[in-house]
């Protein structure tokens, strides 16, 4: 991905906005403003809430996922596996199993969906983007199944108070969760060797393996971190809505993989940051909120939010190549 | 015997290999499946593999250029939706003009999806993400919550799926399968003779190298996804034709199943491999599981008794595209051993990865 990096040298301050990440906090700016201008309710501390609680999932998906990309990897099963968990949640608390221990359970389910992934990508070699599309049918059976197509009510009072309710003040557990989460990979994206690895696998796996970086063990960690994540987030989903549906979550590694990319996140891998990905997530949660408080329906939210996506690299490349149009064509990769 | 293996081209042998476990799939099921050989099953699963064999073969042009399209499924929604509603309001339309109607939108949605992709460079991943998104998103605004009827549709469509072009004792030859696999055999001898088609297997090899030698990889990237347009296009049509009564959620999935088809058809994920015989076989081989499965009595007995249902399918898929990758991947390493044993000449090298430069 061609990242407008200001290479010249010029004050520090107009560095940082020819960074993805200024261009980031201009368009959040941008969002911002013109949702203070259309909507006078935006900025009450409850709508802002509101605008975490409504994909609270999705960012907390997206956080383990930004790993998983930087390693030059893909997860499309999360969807699933957040759906297999609520389905599994769902089942046995209305088979009559503690709700405690359901939970525990669901979060080893995360765990092992996460390992079969891990065990075909890393030990067996097989690309993620072919496993984890044989995963996301395969994951999303199991769910479907455990519930045919009944949906599964009846979860214990505090489970859905947890979903729902204010855990530290007015702020819900899973919002809680989310920070502690962006801070944990925060550092240990930014500031530990296991970071430090995953980039480097990330921009060249077989130079990664001679330097004797275990890719193996450490794409198989990312990938069950990524599986115990969405177990996780399912298991909010299911408290949020009090409710589950074998269908539950469908759909949601879209919004997922947008907000990790359009965070600057290259798909090849070995580029991106946790901070651009935290710009990209309140980008997306804004324009969702803003376009919501206008009556725009979801489907055209989904539009918006893919067109964003694409233009998200498409400018930078028409940028790049108009700057360079002509020297770029003489010194071709030879 | 093993000798004879060896000096054949690793993607004959993957053709055979998959031949081999189609026939063992048909004689299993055949000893469990009561009247498995009657022409009901055979047309059953001839005319819902007609439905997916033309985005499998689109979907294998862009899988063999290093790009994956996951929009086919919402472009066979966009024409199946359009073409239907179109239909309505114009009853005189003749087969051919739509046929071609059909093409000439799928080809539309293919070449925006390719401009982007070769020459605005944005990654197919993310382009074919976003318009997957945006397709759907169009078809909704567009149907306002309408269906399409079979009703509603020109007689000639409806009966479409009914029209036999002639039958071989019983077993019927509809027209619908026919259009499928004429598009195949097409695709097919162009990509095994002809030097254009060749193209796709240089620019998914190796770009570079493609580029070197003076192929415009941009414009050969951008056709694959034009053409996978319009692939989706004819299925579109089968689609409407098929089933008459069409939704805005015509074809949502579609493109899971025509990546699973391409990998277990033996195409090579990371481009530059890959035969339109083994789409057609992988194509074939999914849509036989899938059917045999629901009417397998033990399997139903064991699962209704389990109050499970569905899921065994959906799993089963998901494990034969593991199944078939892997094998492809075990192969793929033994061969690349095997010829640097034999220390045979460059030239006379197939086309296997082995790992980026």
């Amino acid at each position: 991905m061609a990242n407008p990096v200001a290479e010249s040298a010029g004050s520090k301050f107009t560095g940082f906005f020819k960074t993805w990440e200024g261009l980031l906090v201009i368009i959040l700016a941008i969002t911002l403003v013109l949702n203070v201008m259309l909507a006078p309710q935006f900025l009450t501390l409850q709508n802002q809430i509101n605008l975490f609680q409504l994909s609270n999932e999705k960012i907390i998906v997206a956080l383990a996922m930004t790993l998983i990309i930087i390693s030059a990897e893909i997860d499309l099963s999360v969807a699933s596996v957040m759906g297999l968990s609520a389905c599994v949640f769902g089942y046995l608390v209305n088979a009559g199993m503690p709700a405690g221990y359901v939970i525990v359970l669901c979060l080893l389910v995360g765990v092992a969906a996460g390992a079969v992934n891990a065990f075909w990508i890393a030990y067996v070699g097989i690309p993620s983007l072919v496993v984890t599309l044989a995963s996301l049918i395969g994951f999303r059976g199991f769910a479907r199944v455990l519930l045919e197509d009944k949906g599964m009510g009846n979860f214990p009072d505090w489970f859905v108070a947890l979903g729902r309710e204010g855990f530290i003040g007015p702020f819900p557990l899973a919002f809680v969760v989310f920070f502690v989460l962006l801070l944990v990979l925060w550092v240990v994206l930014h500031r530990t060797g296991f970071g430090r690895r995953v980039y480097v696998i990330g921009n060249n796996a077989e130079v990664a393996r001679y330097s004797g970086v275990q890719v193996a063990r450490i794409r198989a960690i990312l990938f069950v971190i990524s599986g115990v994540v969405a177990a996780l987030a399912g298991l909010f989903y299911a408290a949020r809505l009090a409710s589950v549906r074998g269908d539950a979550a469908t759909g949601f590694e879209l919004d997922i993989i947008t907000m990790v990319l359009l965070g600057g996140v290259s798909i090849f891998g070995g580029k991106g940051s946790m901070f651009g990905v935290l710009l990209s997530i309140l980008i997306v949660l804004n324009l969702r909120n803003g376009m919501a408080l206008g009556n725009i329906t979801g489907h055209i939210q989904t539009a918006v939010i893919g067109i964003l996506l694409i233009s998200s690299v498409l400018i930078p490349n028409i940028f790049q190549s108009l700057k360079s149009s002509r020297p770029a064509l003489k010194k071709n990769p030879v | 015997m093993i000798n004879y293996f060896r000096s054949l081209h690793p993607q004959s042998l993957r053709v055979i290999a998959l031949a081999v476990v189609l026939a063992l799939v048909v004689i299993f099921f055949s000893s469990q499946i009561d009247n498995y050989f009657s022409p009901r099953m055979l047309n059953r699963i001839a005319t819902s593999a007609a439905v997916i064999l033309p985005i499998a073969i689109g979907q294998a042009l862009v899988v063999m250029t290093r790009n994956v399209d996951l929009s086919v499924g919402s472009m066979v929604g966009i024409v199946a939706y359009l073409i239907g509603d179109f239909l309505t309001q114009h009853h005189g339309l003749d087969p051919f003009s739509t046929l071609v109607l059909s093409l000439a939108l799928g080809a539309f949605c293919g070449a925006l999806n390719g401009a982007l992709i070769a020459y605005g460079r944005v990654p197919s991943i993310i382009t074919t993400l976003g318009t997957l998104a945006l397709f759907r998103t169009f078809l909704v605004e567009y149907s306002h919550a309408r269906t399409i009827t079979a009703d509603a549709l020109p007689s000639w469509v409806v009966d479409l799926p009914q029209a036999v072009l002639f039958s071989i004792g019983g077993f019927e030859v509809r027209g619908m399968v026919v259009a499928s696999l004429v598009s195949a055999v097409i695709f097919g001898f162009a990509l095994s003779r002809l030097r254009v088609a060749r193209k796709l297997y240089a620019v998914g090899s190796n770009p570079d190298a493609a580029v070197m030698s003076g192929i415009n990889s941009a414009r050969v990237v951008f056709t694959a996804f034009v053409l996978s347009g319009m692939l989706a296009g004819l299925s579109g049509l089968i689609f409407l034709a098929k089933f008459g009564n069409i939704t805005v959620v015509a074809g949502l999935g579609f493109e899971l199943k025509s990546i699973a088809a391409v990998v277990v058809g033996g195409v090579n994920i990371f481009g530059g491999s890959g035969t339109i015989v083994g789409v057609v076989l992988g194509t074939v081989l999914v849509d036989t599981l899938d059917n045999s499965l629901t009417r397998w009595a033990v399997v139903s007995e064991f699962w209704r008794r389990l109050q499970i249902s569905e899921f065994w399918r959906d799993a089963l898929l998901g494990m034969l595209i593991m199944t078939a990758v892997a094998a492809d991947t075990f192969m793929a390493r033994s061969f690349t051993r095997l010829r640097a044993k034999k220390a045979l000449s460059p030239e006379t090298l197939p086309t296997t990865k082995q790992g980026k430069a």
